[in-house]
C-alpha cells in the first residue's frame, strides 16, 4: 500500500490488467512514447510495445471504431480520447454502434470496450479543454458511464470495467489527476463499477456528487460541522449509469435534505436524473426541496481567469447551499 | 457498366477460374435473387413491412465470396449483401425468419429491420443503420487477426455514397497505415436513394482514391464473374501476405428502387429504368457460363430449381416460427449474468 495519485493508479490498473490479460491492449494519441499528453500511459509503451500500446491517427472515430472491431474479435481493447471534448467524432460510433451491439445482435454479439477521457475544468483549458459531457452519454442505455472520484476507487473501478462484458466509459477529472492523492493497494483488485459509495454517514442533510467534487464536499463538510451541530452524509455516485437507486433513495429518505453537486451545467444532467429519482420515491420523506449546484447555462467554460472562477462550483457555494438547506 | 478503366483491369486478369468456383458464384447469386424476389412478393403482400434488395449486386458479392474462406475471414456487410451472407453460410430460412421479424431471426431476434445482417455463428459481424461506419469495425477485426498472428482476413462493404463520409477515409487510412488485412469493397451503383454519382464525387471511379492510401485500388465490371473473383483472389493473397488492404470497387447496377419505401420513378429516368435490366449481371453470367460450356442449359434450370425448392421450404418454416414475446424487448441490453 502507498499513496498514489489518481493518474498513478489509473496507470497501475492498466499495466496489472495488461499484465494479467494479453487481450488488453491501449489505442489513443500520443499514448505511445510520450505516454499520453497527461501521463496516463507513461511507462506502458516501454513495456509493452507497439502492439499493445499503439499511437493511433488522430481520428477519434477510428479509435473507437477500430476498438469495437477489436473487442468483437474478442481483444479487450483501451480507447484513450485525449480529451472528452474531443469525443464528439466518436459518438456515432459509440451511441450507433458499441452501445446497441448486443442488443441489436439479441445477444449475439458484446463489446467489451473501456473508452477513458479526461474531462472537467478549472485548469485554464477554456470552451474545449474543460468541458463535462458525462450526461450525454448517461441517456443512453447499452452504455456504462462511471467517474472516479480517488485513486483507490480509480484503480479497481478501472480493472472492474476491463474485465467487463460490455462497453464502459471511464471518465477522469483531469484537474484531479496530480491533485487527487490515496492509499492504493499494490497488487490488482476491483471495485464494482455500478455501485454508489457512502463516504460519509450523516442525518440531517445528504450530498450527492461524483468526480472531484467527492473531495470538495467533504472539505466543505468537514468545516461546517466543525462550526455547528449538524450532520452531513456524503454519496459519492461514482456509477453515472447505472445510478445506484437504492442508495440514492436509502439516503434521501434517511436524512430528508438533499443537495447535488456537479461541475457540469445543470440542464438535463446527473443532478436532473437524480433529483428525479428523489421525487419519485422520497417524496413524503423530504424537508425541503432538492438544491442543485452546477455550472452555468453558457455553453462551456471561458479561459479568462476570472470568468472561469465565475463558472465553477466553489467551497463558498458549496458551503452557502449547506447552509441554506440546513436553516429551511 | 463497362468503361475504360473496367476494360482495363479486365485485360489484365484474363485469368482461368475453375468450373467449380464460377459454378459456385453461380449457384449463390441465383439463391440470392430468388430469395429477394420472394422477399420483395412478401413485402408487396403487406406481410414483410420493410425490404432493401441487393439485385444487380449479387455477382459481385458471390465472387468476393469465393475468393475467401468464410471458416477463418469474416465479413462485416452492408444491406445489399444479402448474397454474401449467404456465401457466409446464412440460409435463407435466416433471411425469412428477418424479413417476418420472428423471433428466432439470428440477425437480431427480430429487433433490426431486414437486411441489418449479423451472425456470430457465420463470421458475419452485427451491422446497424448508420452508413459507413462498419468499415472501421473490419478494421479492428483484422487489427486484432494481426495481432494475434493468425492468418485471417476480413471482408467489408458499402455503397459508393456512404464513401463521401469521413469514417470510410479513417478506416482506409489506418488499415493501410498497419496493412492490415482486409478487402474494403465498394458496391458501385451510382445511385445513393436519389443521388446520382456526379452530386457524390468529382470522379467517376471510388477505386481512385486508393492511391491517397498507398493501396491497390481496382474498380471491376460487377457482371463480370471472372474480373470480381480475380481481384478479390489478387486481394486476398496479398492480405494473407501481410502486405495490406485493397479497395475493390464493383460497378453493378441496382435493378430496383433504394428500398420498399422508395419509388425510383421519382428521380430515375425511364430509359434507364428501362435498360438497366438487359445488362442484368445474372443474365451475363448465365451468357457466359453456357458459352464456355462451364453449364448447360440444363444446369442453369436445376440450380434455380433447386433454389426455388430451398426458398420455399424455408419461407414455409419461417412462417410457422413464433413472434418475439413483448416483454423480451427488455433483455439483453447489457450481458446477463449466466
Ligand atoms: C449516416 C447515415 N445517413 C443517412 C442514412 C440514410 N441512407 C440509408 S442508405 C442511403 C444511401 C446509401 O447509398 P450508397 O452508399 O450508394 O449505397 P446503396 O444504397 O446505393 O447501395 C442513405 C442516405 C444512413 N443510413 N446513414
Ligand atoms: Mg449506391
Amino acid at each position: 500500500m502507498a499513496v498514489k495519485t489518481l493518474v498513478e493508479a489509473i496507470r497501475e490498473g492498466m499495466r496489472q490488467e495488461m499484465e494479467n490479460d494479453d487481450r488488453v491492449f491501449i489505442l489513443g494519441e500520443d499514448v505511445g512514447a510520450k505516454g499520453g499528453v497527461f501521463g496516463a500511459t507513461e511507462g506502458l509503451h516501454a513495456q509493452f510495445g507497439d502492439d499493445r500500446v499503439m499511437d493511433s491517427p488522430l481520428a477519434e472515430s477510428c479509435i473507437v471504431g477500430v476498438c469495437i472491431g477489436a473487442a468483437l474479435y474478442g481483444l479487450r481493447p483501451i480507447a484513450e480520447i485525449q480529451f472528452q471534448d474531443f469525443i464528439l467524432p466518436a459518438v456515432d460510433q459509440i451511441i450507433s454502434e458499441a452501445a446497441k451491439m448486443r442488443y441489436r445482435s439479441n445477444n449475439d454479439w458484446g463489446v467489451p470496450l473501456v473508452i477513458r477521457a479526461p474531462f472537467g475544468g478549472g485548469v485554464h483549458g477554456a470552451l474545449y479543454h474543460s468541458q463535462s459531457f458525462e450526461a450525454m452519454f448517461c441517456s443512453v442505455p447499452g452504455l456504462k458511464v462511471v467517474v472516479p472520484s480517488n485513486p483507490y476507487d480509480a484503480k479497481g473501478m478501472l480493472i472492474s470495467a476491463l474485465r467487463d462484458p460490455d462497453p464502459v466509459l471511464f471518465f477522469e477529472h483531469k484537474k484531479g489527476y496530480r491533485s487527487l492523492k490515496g492509499d492504493v493497494p499494490d497488487e490488482s483488485y476491483t471495485v464494482p463499477i455500478s455501485t454508489a459509495n457512502v463516504v460519509q454517514e450523516g442525518r440531517d442533510l445528504t450530498i450527492f456528487t461524483y468526480g472531484i467534487m467527492v473531495s470538495q464536499c467533504q472539505e466543505v463538510a468537514a468545516a461546517v460541522q466543525q462550526e455547528r451541530s449538524v450532520s452531513i452524509e456524503i454519496v459519492d455516485l461514482r456509477s453515472l449509469r447505472p445510478l445506484d437507486r437504492d442508495t440514492i433513495v436509502a439516503s434521501a429518505r434517511k436524512t430528508g435534505k438533499v443537495l447535488i453537486v456537479q461541475e457540469a451545467n445543470l440542464a438535463v444532467s446527473i443532478s436532473s436524473e437524480v433529483s428525479a429519482i428523489i421525487s419519485e420515491s422520497c417524496f413524503e420523506y423530504l424537508d425541503a426541496p432538492v438544491k442543485r449546484l452546477g455550472g452555468p447555462e453558457i455553453p462551456a467554460m471561458p479561459f479568462s481567469p476570472p470568468l472561469e472562477h465565475f463558472y465553477l462550483v466553489t467551497p463558498e457555494k458549496i458551503r452557502t447551499a449547506i447552509e441554506e438547506l440546513v436553516a429551511y | 457498366m463497362s468503361d475504360t478503366k473496367t476494360e482495363a483491369h479486365r485485360k489484365g486478369v484474363q485469368g482461368t477460374v475453375a468450373p467449380e468456383v464460377l459454378r459456385q458464384i453461380y449457384v449463390t447469386a441465383v439463391r440470392s435473387r430468388v430469395l429477394d424476389e420472394r422477399i420483395w412478393v412478401l413485402n408487396r403482400q403487406g406481410r414483410a413491412p420493410f425490404w432493401i434488395s441487393g439485385m444487380g449486386h449479387e455477382v459481385f458479392q458471390s465472387a468476393v465470396g469465393a475468393a475467401v474462406d468464410p471458416s477463418r475471414d469474416w465479413v462485416v456487410p452492408y444491406y445489399r449483401d444479402l448474397a454474401m451472407t449467404l456465401a457466409f453460410g446464412m440460409s435463407p430460412k435466416d433471411h425469412f425468419l428477418s424479413a417476418l421479424a420472428k423471433a428466432d431471426d439470428p440477425n437480431s431476434g427480430g429487433r433490426q429491420m431486414p437486411a441489418h445482417f449479423g451472425s456470430h455463428a457465420h463470421n458475419i459481424v452485427s451491422t446497424g443503420s448508420p452508413v459507413a461506419t462498419q468499415m472501421l469495425h473490419a478494421t479492428g477485426v483484422a487489427l486484432a487477426m494481426k495481432l494475434r498472428h493468425t492468418d485471417a482476413l476480413s471482408v467489408t462493404s458499402l455503397g459508393e455514397g456512404s464513401t463521401s463520409g469521413g469514417d470510410f477515409h479513417e478506416a482506409l487510412n489506418f488499415a493501410a497505415t498497419h496493412k492490415l488485412p482486409v478487402l474494403f469493397l465498394v458496391e458501385n451503383n451510382g445511385y445513393a436513394i436519389s443521388v446520382p454519382l456526379d452530386k457524390q464525387m468529382p470522379t467517376s471511379h471510388v477505386s481512385d482514391r486508393a492511391l491517397a492510401y498507398g493501396i491497390p485500388g481496382v474498380s471491376v465490371d460487377g457482371g463480370d464473374a471472372v474480373a470480381c473473383y480475380e481481384a478479390a483472389r489478387t486481394a486476398v493473397e496479398r492480405a494473407r501476405k501481410g502486405e495490406g488492404p485493397t479497395l475493390i470497387e464493383g460497378m453493378v447496377a441496382r435493378l430496383t428502387s433504394h428500398s420498399s419505401d422508395d419509388d425510383e420513378r421519382r428521380y430515375r429516368p425511364a430509359d434507364e429504368i428501362e435498360t438497366v435490366h438487359q445488362s442484368d449481371c445474372l443474365v451475363r453470367l448465365e451468357r457466359y457460363l453456357l458459352l464456355q460450356g462451364v453449364l448447360t442449359e440444363d444446369d442453369l434450370k436445376s440450380i434455380r430449381d433447386a433454389a426455388v425448392k430451398e426458398i420455399d421450404v424455408d419461407m414455409e418454416a419461417a412462417e410457422q416460427a413464433p413472434l418475439p414475446e413483448p416483454e423480451t424487448a427488455l433483455r439483453y441490453v447489457y450481458a446477463e449474468e449466466a
